[in-house]
């Protein structure tokens, strides 16, 4: 059982933080990594990136958006509670390197997951650039931390609650215009990787993305993540899952990411019944 | 009825869930012998002076004696005969091919039908589950001695249980969250219950055995931090878990699985089971691509999760095919179609991305290749397409590199599989051992468990004299 040791509802009900005990993970993690969790016997396996780690404590932090049942499950746990499962650190380690200015951008949850990073780059002695974006100021999370690490900090929010109003699209033009960056990661919801991708493509600015297909081994046994890259089929926990933005198939990436849809959910529920009819008759026979 | 040395052409079939009923429900296929059907299927058994039977197993179980303990009726006996040579009898008895080794050798096969040496395997183990008295076999005096054991297939459960016993103290690392490998995660519940399993597990906890799951070792921990950590010697048993895929267009539709990730969401996610929530997409219209026993187990699957159809794709002929026999027969028994001399060219999709239809081939057969079977040739202008919703290669794995990519010390040949000395599966890497499918490419559970076997045994011998 992995305990949680902190609890913390950056937005309320809608964007959680739990530190959990995990030692052994904890002591090898490194930036970009990921963790995957169960809650219980019954529940799915959850990828979820460690957005910090603390080799004394012993602990692993992960940020995650309640977006399903599981999500959902897992905001229900408390201080004291436990996950069933907990495995890592999964996926490969952010190439850390000293290039020069690196320009950080987040969106949404993402920005858990750019915050190691964007440290990490820091501490390698880059210059750092990060660009924020979120619907509106509750969604703005870590922005202290995310702003403490940073040289240079623009916040974007759609409704123009915090920050600048627009995309981060809009900052980043900018900056490529006037500063031109030497690495761009970005991070987030898959149009805004995609839109970024997009912006840095003609001046063949190196763009790092990472993406977070449905998972569900995070070893490279199952082949349920494979994403397309430069035409070749990759499995995001092994070989990523971190990429190069301009050779990734965004595309294809959000149809897969809509495969459990509500409509199958419906369907294997029906089927499920059906199912249950018959296996009790049996047991009855 | 009264068996004679007379009658012994009539196989005893072992009583079996009609398929009508048992295509719709996980439950087991075969439901066992009684104890006089078992006794009587033994007394078919001549007890030949040089029994042929055993030469075809690869653990040379004492064939022979157990079956004439049954005959007598002395079962709590002849499950410890079994027991000399074979820690899972429960699970080979369900899942040896055994017609192409014990049964396959077995004298009465020459004439009529071979004893049928799995199922009575498999009658003792069950027994013993029921009416034994649960008692553990007698553990050697502590030796001080650590070993890690990578992996809770097959090799590595029986390179636990062998060690144990001697003496050792042992742990389990496990990458998934439950012990057991392909057994838990890869062969269904109708074939395998997982309740075996999970009892031949809980035997190794209760000698000793520690079991941490969810550790992936290569990520979580090295194997060469595992030894430096303490512990004296490393069994690398992590099997073939690399899903392969034929690149062909298409391919990463939604609807488009590996069986690998299709039976872990079933088997070891319990897709099938409401109270559990793995989602899956629901199959009306199934094509399965491949031969073996992973292929039908996919299809039977297919079929119980409430597909309409079921076909097997598969590019040579049904003589060819590698699943068990027993598999192949209760699949078409239960209504999946055999497609022969066919092989898939590309999937199409819908606007949403999701999978619609297969395009294949037809092949015939050449010449025969590097495996002495008749090369499949495509037929020119002979394509044809069919409607599908949920296609699942089972076109064989690979060798996943997670382990071996981290442990340079370990040689590797051009598979990317673990070079290990095929008499005791030593590695290049002092003090680590590897067998099961990782050395072999995938295989079978009893030869796992025999290469666990001769590890143990040469893992003991290194513990108590050196390298
Ligand atoms: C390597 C990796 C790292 C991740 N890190 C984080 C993280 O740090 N914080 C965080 O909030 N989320 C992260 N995610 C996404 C997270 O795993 C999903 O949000 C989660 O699996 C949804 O599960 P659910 O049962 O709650 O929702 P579901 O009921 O499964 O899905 C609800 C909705 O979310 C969508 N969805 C399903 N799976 C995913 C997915 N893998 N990614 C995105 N959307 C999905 C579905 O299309 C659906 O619309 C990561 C994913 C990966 C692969
Ligand atoms: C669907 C299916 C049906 C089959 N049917 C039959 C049959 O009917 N008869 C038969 O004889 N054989 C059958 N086989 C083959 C047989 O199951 C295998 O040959 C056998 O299980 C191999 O045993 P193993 O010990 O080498 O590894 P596996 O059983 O593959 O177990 C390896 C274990 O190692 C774990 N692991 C992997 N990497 C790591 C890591 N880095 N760290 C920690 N743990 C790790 C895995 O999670 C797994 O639990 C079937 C296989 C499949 C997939
Ligand atoms: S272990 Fe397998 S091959 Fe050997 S006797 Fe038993 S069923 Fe036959
Ligand atoms: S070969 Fe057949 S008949 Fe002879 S001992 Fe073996 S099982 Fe019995
Ligand atoms: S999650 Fe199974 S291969 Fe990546």
């Amino acid at each position: 059982m992995f305990k949680i040791v902190r609890q913390e509802e950056l937005v309320t009900s809608s964007v959680i933080l739990h530190e959990i005990e995990a030692p052994r993970i904890a002591r090898k993690a490194k930036p970009g990594q990921f963790i995957m969790l169960k809650a219980t016997e019954t529940g799915e396996r959850i990828p979820l990136t460690m957005a910090d780690t603390d080799p004394e404590a012993g602990t692993v932090t992960v940020i995650f958006m309640v977006v399903g049942k599981s999500t959902a499950i897992f905001a229900g746990l408390k201080v004291g509670d436990a996950y069933s499962d907990l495995i890592g650190p999964l996926g490969r380690p952010t190439d850390i390197e000293k290039v020069g200015h690196v320009v950080c951008v987040g969106g949404g949850t993402g920005i858990a997951v750019l915050h190691p990073i964007a440290r990490a780059m820091k501490k390698a002695g880059n210059r750092v650039t990060t660009i924020l974006g979120a619907r509106n100021v509750d969604f703005l999370i870590l922005k202290d931390k995310m702003s403490a690490i940073s040289d240079t900090f623009i916040a974007m929010s759609d409704d123009g609650s915090t920050g600048r109003k627009g995309f981060v699209t809009d900052a980043l033009k900018e900056i490529l215009a006037t500063d031109k960056p030497d690495l761009v990661v970005a991070i987030g919801p898959v149009p805004m990787m995609k839109a970024v991708s997009e912006v840095t493509r003609p001046d063949g600015i190196h763009t790092l993305v990472s993406l977070n297909p449905v998972m569900v081994d995070g070893t490279g046994m199952c082949g349920g993540c494979r994403v397309t890259v430069g035409d070749q089929t990759k499995f995001a926990c092994v070989d990523g899952p971190e990429f190069d933005g301009h050779l990734v198939d965004f595309d294809g990436l959000s149809k897969r990411l809509n495969a459990y849809k509500k409509v199958e959910v419906t369907a294997m529920d029906d089927h499920r019944c059906r199912m249950e009819a018959q296996a009790n008759s049996l047991a009855k026979a | 009825m009264q068996e004679t040395k007379k009658t012994p052409l009539d196989r005893h079939p072992m009583p079996e869930q009609p398929a009508e009923v048992r295509r719709h429900n996980f439950l087991e296929v075969p439901i066992g012998y009684t104890d006089e059907l078992a006794r009587a299927e033994a007394t078919r058994c001549i007890q030949c002076k040089i029994p042929k039977c055993v030469e075809g197993c690869p653990v040379a179980v004492p064939i022979p004696r157990f079956i004439r303990a049954i005959a007598d009726g002395r079962f709590a006996e002849g499950i410890r005969i079994i027991w000399e040579n074979n820690a899972l009898p429960a699970v080979c008895g369900r899942v040896c091919p055994q017609e192409i080794q014990c049964e396959g050798q077995c004298i009465l096969g020459k004439k009529g039908k071979p004893v049928a040496i799995g199922n009575l395997e498999r009658f003792l183990a069950d027994w013993e589950r029921s009416h034994g008295d649960g008692s553990l076999p007698e553990k050697l005096a502590p030796t001080g001695k650590r070993v890690a054991v990578v992996g809770s297939g097959p090799s590595g459960l029986t390179v636990a249980g062998d060690l144990v016993l001697k003496g050792h103290s042992v742990t389990i690392f496990e990458a998934f969250h439950k012990p057991g490998g392909v057994l838990i995660y890869g062969i269904p519940e109708f074939r395998l219950p997982k309740a075996i399993v999970e009892s031949e597990v809980n035997t190794l906890e209760k000698l000793g055995v520690e079991i941490a799951c969810n550790t992936v070792v290569g990520r979580a921990v090295d194997v060469s931090e595992l030894l430096a950590e303490g512990f004296d010697a490393v069994f690398v048993g992590v099997g073939a878990g690399l899903p392969r895929f034929m690149n062909i267009p298409g391919e990463n539709l939604i609807g488009v699985y590996s069986a690998n990730e299709y039976l872990t969401r079933t088997n070891l996610m319990k897709a099938y089971d409401p109270a559990y929530d793995t989602p899956m997409v629901p199959g009306r219209n199934v094509v399965v691509i491949g031969g073996g026993n992973v292929a039908m187990d996919s299809a039977r699957t297919a079929l119980r999760m409430g597909a309409e159809s079921v076909k097997i794709v598969y590019r040579r002929s049904r003589e060819e095919m590698p699943a068990r026999a027993e598999e192949s027969h209760h699949a078409e028994q239960e209504g999946v179609e055999f497609l022969l001399l066919a092989n898939p060219l590309r999937y199409d999709g819908n606007e949403e991305g999701r999978l619609t239809s297969v395009t294949c081939e037809r092949m015939t057969l050449g010449e025969p290749d590097a495996s002495g079977r008749r090369r499949p040739v495509p037929l020119k202008d002979a394509d044809f397409t069919m409607d599908c919703d949920l296609a699942i290669i089972a076109v064989g794995s690979g060798a996943n590199p997670l382990l071996t990519s981290s442990e340079p010390g370990i040689r590797l040949n051009r598979w990317g599989n673990i070079e290990a000395n095929p008499e005791n599966g030593k590695t290049t890497m002092r003090g680590v051992w590897a067998g099961g499918d990782i050395v072999t490419g995938a295989a079978t559970v009893i030869l796992a468990m025999g290469a666990g076997r001769k590890a143990a045994d040469s893992i003991h011998d290194y513990l108590l004299r050196g390298w």
